[in-house]
């Protein structure tokens, strides 16, 4: 091992009291945990009934993802790739509003122009995902520095994969984060898959959390299946943001279950024995075993959570389906922050071909 | 190239000099010092023309000559350079002509790239150097596919990557030393660390420990040398080639030196470089340190030092006076090579 | 004579290439193993091998600036960019590197490179799977640019673009990759840069497409036909080089134009073959010039089809073009 990666590994947070998880809010997370599952499993199944156009599945990751959310507060700021479901929701979006989103329907908060996925929700400062990989880790650093300049007690969170860390914008906004000690949360999901490409030819590094060394602070492996664990790092990390003492880059190591998204075939370039040997550390089934273990869940207790999260998903499904299209006028809305003459006769020109209502 | 300045001496024995250079060591440490001095020499006569606007620009190398010489007399012509900014000296240490390099700084008729580029971007493929373009860290990458294509055709060559050390926050410095390690390339990766990428020091381009500290992210060994060392440096540089050649896969040096000039002739760093930085940078001059070892090792008498520098003035005016003689290049040259064949064009259809 | 969809035209045509030259090789994500997002390069790893098929790190700057090290030495590297949306991190190794590496060195470099990109809507892919930004390297001097629309002409502009001494971005219509199929000539099938395919004789008006809106021209035409209007339909195939000649001698037969392209019509490459009929065929012009292309508005995901130029606008720009004069 390298000494980098030997220092990235020995970093020693602070073991702040209040960073470890609350045991009261296990069930809560697990239940989250569950909906996403739930809902995952039935938009893949959508998607084959072209119900919905597209899914990127987030199964594996479900502990990353509701731990990080838990430890993040209201007022910070949340900059996802496109998996960042389950965070979205810990925050408060309604699974309706999730839906609204997959199907691209007029009530969509984004109008239905982004692909499924694509989640925007600015009440819940969860900035707009976009599909090329790792734009959002530049603009995570550009909203911490407006934080510093504010002086504002806020720490932004970007989350990306173990692709993302050969991106331009990982180099250069991990850079900008050391050179500028910004209140920014770095929060790899090594899923071990980008698409086709195994984690380890990615990158010859030993970890991607040595990486960190490269851009002066601390990275920090941790157990992404393990919910507690992941909400004890990402609270250190953000401790350390609003003590001004800079950034701080997660490594959650889990494993994408399903495939890259509907358009993919793991089959294609990994061995199913791999997939059951990671399924044998389910991020749920891990929880789970703890809850009952301490007599917080039992059998029956656990059926009907997930009985819920079915009637839930069905319920927020329907619902969103239920919806119209967004009006042929939404196409020319939003270009700039008023329509130009020139877009206004081009939407009087769709309106003529296609139909729909002149706001 | 005061002698008397206070410069920081090089503190290596005879001995220790022999196992750096080789067994022909004082051939090799004479050949250098001449290279050293037509670079500054050449420099200065550079910077001159460009303050009485007979050139249009001019970055002068001033402070990196021992890496550049090193990189020259290390290298093997099987090996390929990819120049950054500031590596011409390497150029012509590998055979690039003097006077060809002075055409393209004039930008004329003779230049072999016709006067398309800025000064101090020349070309020299039988050299085996690389076209540069003013773009920082583009070169990064494209070195790391060349090496492929050398191993892919399985020739000895290892290629050199130069670059700042402001190119270490570009996007192909990522992706070039990420590249490398993972298909494990023939390439020494030379960061030139003069410690400003213009106005901005070293310490504000990254918070990490060094340069040669980034190397660990990609999985490989970063070395960080006293670029104003000659031994040292052409040792090191050795070994990496040496090793890479072998197979042994990449590796990341960075070789510290001082920016003695400013960073263009466009550039004035009074602005920006704090009191005292010139004279630190003084006391490390890489010629000065290398001529004062020589001449306390008795290798260099006054009349010898004083016949190479009016060698080099010598070979300067002749290159600047061949340039200046010659003529623009040709108008129609203008839209020659933007294809392989002018009537490649967008508008091929009419011709 | 096989018959091949689109895709596999373009496979079949890197086959080809990379049996005729072993310095033919190709890198891109997920283009060895799992044969490409598309299939595109499907089989090729397993035929020649990792070293020639490399799946690469996620880094478009990456995979263009090292797939121009490689033809500077020499290689003939095929670079893949997943879908042209995600081309802009290479951006710079395009723009500053590849298109002017044989200028700036006076020809001692010259730089081949051929980047394959899938580009164009109708898949529902939304703002980041459905650009078509051909303009950006048109409008670079050094670049050229060829689109195929069938698979013939996918596997022979694809021939020609490995075998060309230029860089060459080679745009593929992934919206047709498998709605056409068509007869391709087996082994080396070279169709020229510079020559526009005539798809369709008519006298009335000239219809210029090229991609996935070659088919949706047709049809518009077919439809036209009914009314008694003969449109002639152009399939520019390289945008750079631009057929000239053939695009002034349809105007100057017909006296009318209809540019078609996805694009956004705003400095879009519609706007430059206007230009040029403003400047050499103007005497022979019957009524204004028409564009259908993409409206001036990033790509929609839910309403795609608003966005997108179909049928009945082609036709009915065809019919507006002929009723004015």
């Amino acid at each position: 091992m390298t000494e980098a990666a030997h220092a990235a590994r020995s970093h020693e947070t602070s073991r702040s009291p209040s960073a470890e998880f609350p045991k009261g809010r296990r069930l809560e997370a697990y239940r989250w945990m569950v909906l996403a599952r739930v809902m995952d499993e039935r938009c893949l199944s959508l998607q084959r009934q072209g119900r919905i156009g597209f899914y990127a599945p987030l199964s594996g990751q479900e502990a990353a993802q509701v731990g990080a959310a838990f430890a993040m507060q209201p007022e910070d700021w949340i900059f996802p790739a496109y998996r960042e479901v389950a965070v979205a929701l810990v925050r408060g979006v309604p699974l309706r509003s999730v839906f609204d989103q997959l199907v691209g329907n007029a009530s969509d908060r984004s109008k239905g122009r982004q692909m499924p996925n694509h989640f925007a929700f600015s009440e819940i400062r969860f900035v707009s995902a976009s599909s090329p990989i790792g734009t959002q880790i530049t603009q995570a650093v550009g909203a911490s520095m407006a934080i510093q300049r504010r002086k504002d007690r806020i720490a932004t969170i970007a989350f990306f994969g173990d692709g993302a860390t050969s991106s331009n914008d990982f180099h250069a906004g991990l850079n900008f984060a050391g050179v500028f000690r910004t209140p920014t949360i770095f929060f790899c999901q090594n899923n071990q898959w980008a698409i086709s490409l195994p984690r380890e030819r990615q990158t010859r590094s030993a970890t991607l959390a040595e990486k960190a060394a490269a851009y002066g602070f601390p990275g920090v492996v941790v157990d992404g299946n393990d919910v507690a664990a992941v909400y004890r790092t990402v609270r250190e990390a953000r401790e350390r943001a609003l003590a001004g003492d800079g950034p701080t880059l997660i490594e959650a190591q889990v494993y994408r279950f399903g495939p890259h998204s509907t358009s993919d075939d793991p089959r294609r370039y990994r061995e199913d024995s791999q997939v059951q040997a990671a399924r044998q550390r389910d991020p749920i089934a891990l929880l789970k075993a703890t809850l009952v273990q301490d007599r917080v869940l039992d059998e029956a207790a656990d059926s009907k959570i997930w009985e819920e999260a079915r009637a839930e998903v069905a319920e927020a499904l329907a619902g969103a389906e239920k919806e119209p299209l967004p009006d042929v006028a939404s196409v020319f809305e939003d270009v700039f922050a008023a329509l130009t003459p020139r877009l206004e006769e081009q939407r009087d020109e769709a309106l003529g071909m296609h139909g729909g209502h002149r706001p | 190239m005061n002698p008397d300045s206070a410069v920081e001496p090089l503190s290596y024995t005879p001995e220790e000099a022999a196992a750096a250079l080789g067994p022909e060591w004082t051939a090799t440490l004479e050949k250098a010092y001449r290279w050293m001095a037509l670079g500054r020499a050449f420099d200065a006569r550079m910077q001159g023309l460009q303050r009485q606007g007979r050139i249009g620009f001019y970055g002068a190398a001033t402070g990196q000559e021992a890496v550049n010489v090193a990189a020259g007399l290390a290298s093997t012509s099987d090996d390929w350079v990819f120049p950054g900014l500031r590596e011409q000296l390497v150029a012509l240490v590998r055979g690039l002509p003097l006077e060809e390099y002075a055409h393209s700084i004039f930008g004329d008729a003779l230049d072999p790239a016709r006067g398309r580029q800025m000064p101090c971007h020349p070309t020299a493929r039988p050299a085996h150097y690389v076209s540069m373009s003013s773009v920082i860290g583009t070169q990064i990458s494209q070195a790391v596919g060349f090496a492929y294509a050398l191993r892919h055709r399985r020739e000895r060559g290892v290629v050199l990557a130069f670059f700042g050390d402001g190119a270490t926050s570009s996007n192909d410095f990522h992706a070039g030393l990420n590249f490398a390690a993972v298909f494990d390339l023939p390439v020494v990766f030379c960061c030139a660390n003069n410690q400003w990428a213009i106005s901005v020091p070293a310490e504000r381009q990254t918070a990490a420990a060094s340069f040669a500290a980034k190397a660990p992210a990609y999985g490989l060994e970063g070395r960080q040398l006293d670029g104003t060392d000659f031994f040292a440096v052409y040792r090191e540089l050795s070994m990496a080639l040496r090793s890479a050649r072998a197979g042994g896969g990449p590796v990341l040096l960075e070789l510290r030196t001082y920016r003695l000039t400013p960073h263009s002739s466009s550039d004035d760093p009074r602005r920006y470089q704090p009191a005292g930085w010139a004279e630190e940078g003084a006391r490390r001059d890489p010629v000065a340190r290398l001529e004062a070892w020589m001449q306390a090792h008795d290798l260099l008498p006054a009349d010898r030092r004083a016949k190479i520098a009016a060698a080099a003035d010598t070979t300067v005016r002749a290159a600047v006076r061949a340039a200046e003689a010659a003529p623009p290049p040709a108008p129609e040259t203008l839209t020659e090579d933007v294809y392989a064949s002018r009537s490649s064009g967008p508008a091929e259809g009419t011709e | 004579m096989t018959e091949l969809t689109l895709v596999q035209a373009v496979n079949r045509g890197l086959q080809e290439a990379m049996r005729q030259d072993p310095d033919v090789l190709i890198l891109g994500e997920d283009v060895g193993v799992n044969g490409g997002v598309f299939r595109a390069t499907e089989g090729l790893q397993k035929e020649f091998g990792p070293g020639r098929v490399i799946d690469t790190p996620l880094s478009e700057t990456g995979i263009v600036g090292t797939a121009i090290g490689m033809a500077l030495y020499g290689l003939k590297p095929v670079a893949e960019i997943q879908f042209l949306d995600f081309i802009y991190p290479a951006f710079d190794q395009i723009v500053s590197e590849l298109a002017k590496f044989r200028y700036r060195s006076g020809g001692q470099f010259p730089c081949h490179v051929v980047v394959r990109a899938p580009y164009g809507g109708g898949i529902k892919g939304g703002l980041y799977h459905s650009q078509s930004t051909e303009a950006y390297f048109a409008h670079t001097a050094g670049l050229k640019v060829a689109i195929p629309s069938t698979p013939a002409d996918a596997k022979g502009l694809l021939l020609t673009a490995v075998h060309d001494e230029d860089p060459v971005i080679f745009l593929e219509p992934k919206r047709i990759y498998r709605a056409v199929t068509g007869e391709v000539p087996d082994g080396d099938h070279r169709v020229p840069f510079g020559k526009a395919r005539l798809v369709r004789e008519g006298s009335d008006v000239s219809i210029f497409a090229y991609g996935a809106m070659v088919p949706t021209a047709t049809d518009a035409a077919a439809t036209l036909a009914l009314e008694g209007i003969s449109a002639e339909i152009i399939d520019l195939r390289t945008l750079v080089p631009l057929d000239e000649r053939a695009v002034i001698a349809s105007v100057e037969k017909t006296g009318r134009a209809v540019i078609v392209h996805e694009a956004a019509r705003f400095c879009g490459f519609g706007g430059e073959l206007a230009a040029i009929l403003a400047e050499k065929a103007f005497y022979s012009l019957k009524a204004p010039i028409a564009r259908v292309t993409g409206y001036d508005t990033p790509f929609p995901y839910s309403l795609e089809h608003v966005y997108l130029p179909n049928t009945d606008r082609v036709a009915q720009a065809a019919r507006t073009t002929v009723r004015a004069g």
